[in-house]
This record gives C-alpha cells, structure tokens and sequence, in this order.
C-alpha cells in the first residue's frame, strides 16, 4: 500500500468519524468527572498537599515582616521558591495528588460499582480515556496553578513596590509562567502514567511508588532512559537552578539539557504516547466487581 | 434489513473466568419478543446478559445484537438499554440526572434529554422523586430508577437482570405491563427472574441454564414437548368425568387418569398430547362427555423448570 493510499484513508477514516459526538462527549464527561472529583470531602487532603507552601509563606509573611525587603531578599526568596517549586510540588505534592486523582478516576469506579453505567453508555471507551483524563487534569492543574500563584503573590507582595517591580519590570514574571507550565505539564505527565497504572494494576499504590524511585533515580541513566521520566522534562523548564550540591543535587541536576520548546513537546508526547496505551488497555477491561 | 440485523445471535459463545466456568458453547438466536432466561443461582444468566451487553467479553464465539457489537459502542448502545443487576450508583446523582446526562451523552441536546428523561421517569412510576438523592430511595425505587435509565432512549433491545427484584406487587405488575407494552411495539425484551409465575404470563420464549450450559430453549409449549421424561398433563373440565377417564386409559400412552375431587373433570397425563386430543375430539363428537374447558396443566416456565433442572438446581 503506498503512501498516498494510506493517506487518502486516513483521511476517509477521519472524515466518517463524529467529532462533534465526542466533543460533546468528553465535555460531559468532564463535567461529571470535575464534579465528582473536585468538590468533594475526600479531596480535602488534596487541597492540603497544595496549600501547605502557601500556609507556609503566609506565616513567613506575617511573622518575619519586619525584616529588611531589600533586592538581597528578594533573590534569597526567589531560590525558596524555586525549591518550593521544584522539590516539594514537582516532586512530592503534584506527584501524591496525581495519583489519587488520576488512579481513582476508573479504580474508584470500580470500588463503588459504578464503572458498568460508564461502559454501558454509547461513549467509545477511548472517548471515555480521554475525557476522564482531561477531567483529572483540570482538577490537579486548577488546585496547583492556584497554589502556586498563591506562593508566588505572597512571596513577592510582601515587598512592596521592589517586589511588584520584580515581578512585572524584572525575571518574575517570566519565572510564574513557567512555574505554571511546568506545574501543568507535571500534572499531564504525572496524571497520564497513574491513569496507565490504574489500567494495569488492581492496587497501583506500589507501582507508584516504583515510580517514585523512578524519577528519583533517572538522572544517573543513559540519556535515552531519562527521557522515559518526567521529571526530565520538568527540569529543563524550570527557570531557576537551585544551589545544591552533594547526593540531593540528583534532584535538580540537568544532565543533558535540552532547549524549553522540545522539553515541553517532548512531555506532551510521552504523555500522548501513555493515554495511547490507556486506550489499549481499556479495550482489555471487564466489569467483574466481585474479582476485585 | 437481513434476518440476523433483526435478531440477537449468540455463536457457540463460552465465557471462562480463569479456570471457573461462566457458561459453555451458547448458540441460540432471539427474535423480537420477551424472553425470559431462568436457571437457578449461578447458572450463569447474568453471564450471559453482561456478554450480551459487553460489559465482559466471550472467551470463544461471537455475539451480534441487530447485527451490531458492543464494539461499536454508539451504534451499539442506541439499540441496546440493560438495567444491571448492580444496586449501586454514582454518589450524589439524583434520580433526574442518573438518566438525563447518560442521554446527553448519545447526542441528544438539552431539551430532547429533558424530554425523554421526564417521560422516562413518568413511565416508571418515578417522576415525584426524581429530584431525590438516589442515596435515600428505597430498593424498589432504586429497581426502578435503573429501570428507567435502561428505557430512556428508547432502545430496541431491552436486557433486564431481575427486573422484578425488590418490588412491590403493585410495582411489579406495573413492571410487567410496561416490558408488555415494550414487546408489543416489537422490541426485544430479555429479562432473567426467578419469579418464574410472573415470567411465565408475559414469556414468548424460554432460555433454561444450569451450571453454564443452555438446557433448552425456544417457544414454552415448544420446549415442554421436548420434555419426553414427563409425560404431558392435560386438566379437562367436562361432565362424565369416569367415561372421559376410562376411555383415556385405553391409549397406551395416557400413564394417569385422574377425577378431579368435585368430579367434574380429569387431570390427564399423556405421552402423545396430540393423540389423546384426537380421542378426545371423538368422545366429544360422539356425544358422551360434554367439555367445558380444556387446558394443558404444565406447559408453564414453572414445571419445564422443574423437570429439566429441578428444585437443587442440577441437571435432571
């Protein structure tokens, strides 16, 4: 089959499918899924995980203001975020949220017995990947990029006009937009491995944490390996090098950088490349509540 | 429209969950009406209707609804409602949104879903609760709220696992006017119970399981004709009960006569129902007995149940 009838096919494949339905479909679903995940009380250690850092500096706020604002705080404050950004969010808060939210979206189906009216809907099962997928990203980026505008505002406002004047006139405003690119893509890369693993395994708590190890360890592989982590990617983004040094240095260290544009595509296709095999193994899915 | 687009066809369908047996080489077709699937526990009746729907797939065989597969999943699920054996539900949903928003997903816009929802909800019986967290219904509400769920977008296939669990008699008749009213406009209805006197009334055909295999299937009459081990019983309402059973014991297959206690009639057990017609519509004729009614006495799911399964369940 030559190239151009595989084109002229998959052009008629693409024209036969309803775009519209599944539009409308993954808008449902997302709702739904918003509903069900984001508004509710078992969330509440979720939103915890995303406020500690902002209670943090809110208490550094109130109880160190009398101390010097001049631009040698402003820089040491700039490198508290960065850590707060890059240890604590990217490696631990995103991480822990991403995997209740996104291994819950089908697994707390499966426990409450409700996945049958899911699959029972004349949704295609890669449609419902998606869209529960989206519904698991706006939920995490919404609570981190909230948090971490938060972190943000209260780090600098309490600067006055030499903290504004960083922000709009000098680096900062530059750093926040990355901080939320990267702490949305952290959210997709993340989100996208859990839905995977909840796909694979009954209990996906130990894989996670194997993958934990995982992009700890990543950094001390071959190239090639390193850009199965997501971390990698992260790292090229983040806008701040943190000074550290010794074993915990693993955590920040860019071993082979890469420029921010193919990081950030390079993301975005591991990403596409893990719901792809989502779709795959939904197919593979039975309703046996009683097996599990 | 081919004769199998119209039909539900299994295909030498087995289903095993690792080495447990689901069920074993199920060929059979459906045609529009209201079957009934009966087996006592584990059977594999739920089996059957979760590979019908999907929800699990057969190890060996195909199936095909309308010519469809659940691999086709909006075209599938257009035709196909089931209302599952499952009381559980999404938490927080109430009535009116466990059925409008399943609707919105196969394209209805908002005031379609709106419509079929209410009538949905009206035609079970549920529409003053619908605004209720389904968290406070009580089972027999719960039955019929996923009841309603199952007919909302009008399908032409109906799968009903117990359908009559958990209702009250006057739900239940409701129930059963309703799979009626649906199997008349020549839907397929497939509904398992073990209420079998109430399957049997509204029954077009029969599905019998044990243990995994399809016992018998087909018409009730056609299914109980099969059933050689036992012979036929005919009841005969008549006058000269003792002539009519004396000339029944003449016929060699006729292995019971027996005078009903008001002695107005006879309890006939008969290896050739046909024959014993043929006797009887010459004693008729011949002016000897004069019949009120005649009715066979166990061409009904109840006793087909029991002479193929029995009462424990196992093969007879």
């Amino acid at each position: 089959m030559s190239a151009q009838d595989l084109v002229a096919r998959a052009q008629r494949w693409s024209k036969e499918q309803p775009w519209r339905l599944f539009g409308s479909q993954i808008f449902i679903l997302v709702r739904n899924e918003v509903r069900r995940n984001l508004f509710t009380r078992r969330r509440i250690w979720m939103y915890l995980l995303a406020l500690i850092p902002v209670l943090i500096i809110l208490a550094h706020v109130i109880f160190d203001r009398n101390e010097p604002a001049g631009p040698a705080q402003i820089e040491n404050d700039t490198q508290v975020l960065a850590g707060i950004v890059q240890l604590y969010y990217l490696r631990l808060g995103i991480f822990f949220a991403c995997m209740a939210v996104f291994t819950w979206l089908f697994r707390g189906e499966i426990v409450e017995r409700t996945l049958h009216y899911q699959f029972l809907a004349p949704v295609r099962r890669e449609v419902l990947v998606v869209g529960k997928f989206l519904a698991g990203a706006v939920v995490a980026t919404a609570l981190f990029e909230t948090a971490v505008l938060a972190c943000v505002f209260l780090m600098y406002s309490r600067f006055g006009s030499a903290g504004k004047s960083y922000v709009f006139d000098g680096p900062g405003l530059g750093q926040l937009e990355s901080y939320l690119l990267v702490t949305a893509l952290a959210c997709l890369g993340y989100g996208a491995a859990f839905l995977a693993l909840s796909l694979l395994f009954k209990n996906p708590i130990i894989p996670g944490v194997v993958i934990m190890g995982w992009e700890t360890i990543a950094p001390i592989f071959p190239a090639w390996a390193q850009r199965l982590s997501v971390t990698f990617y992260l790292k090229q983004l983040c806008p701040v090098s943190l000074p550290i040094r010794g074993p915990l240095a693993i955590f920040t260290i860019v071993a082979e950088p890469v420029s921010p544009f193919i990081a950030a595509l390079g993301l975005l296709c591991l990403t596409i490349a893990i719901l792809a095999l989502s779709c795959f193994l939904i197919h593979r899915m039975e309703i046996t509540y009683t097996a599990e | 429209m081919t004769s199998s687009a119209r039909q539900i066809v299994f295909e030498n369908v087995s289903k095993f969950y690792g080495e447990v047996l689901g069920v074993n080489k199920v060929s059979f077709s459906l045609g529009p009406g209201i079957t009934s699937l009966v087996g006592p526990n584990g059977s594999g009746k739920t089996t059957l209707m979760n590979l019908l729907t999907g929800l699990i797939r057969p190890s060996q065989g195909a199936i095909y609804v309308l010519g469809l597969t659940p691999q086709q999943p909006i075209e599938f699920f257009r035709q196909v409602g089931y209302c599952t054996q499952f009381d559980s539900f999404p938490p927080g949903t109430n009535g009116y949104d466990f059925i409008y928003w399943p609707l919105r997903l196969h394209g209805f816009d908002r005031d379609q879903a709106a419509k079929l929802t209410n009538e949905a909800l009206e035609r079970a019986g549920m529409a003053h609760v619908a605004r209720r967290k389904v968290a406070g219904y009580s089972k027999g509400m719960r039955q019929r709220i996923r009841l309603a769920q199952a007919i909302a977008h009008h399908p032409s296939v109906l799968v009903l696992d117990e359908p009559l669990n958990g209702l009250d008699p006057m739900a239940r008749a409701e129930s059963i006017a309703l799979f009626e009213t649906i199997a008349k406009q020549g839907m397929h209805v497939i509904i398992s119970s073990h209420i079998l006197e109430e399957v049997d009334r509204i029954s077009d055909r029969v599905v019998l399981m044990s243990s995994g295999y399809v016992v018998a299937e087909g018409q009730i009459r056609e299914v109980r004709k099969e059933v050689h081990d036992h012979p036929m019983q005919i009841l005969v309402r008549c006058s000269n009960a003792g002539r009519l059973a004396a000339a029944a014991f003449e016929l060699d297959h006729v292995v019971e006569a027996k005078i009903l206690n008001d002695g107005h009639g006879v309890l006939v057990r008969t290896h050739d129902a046909e024959q014993f017609y043929l006797l009887l519509n010459k004693i008729v004729s011949g002016g000897l007995v004069e019949v009120d009614a005649v009715a066979p006495a166990d061409d009904d799911v109840n006793s087909i149940y029991q002479y193929l399964i029995g009462s424990d369940g196992g093969p007879v």
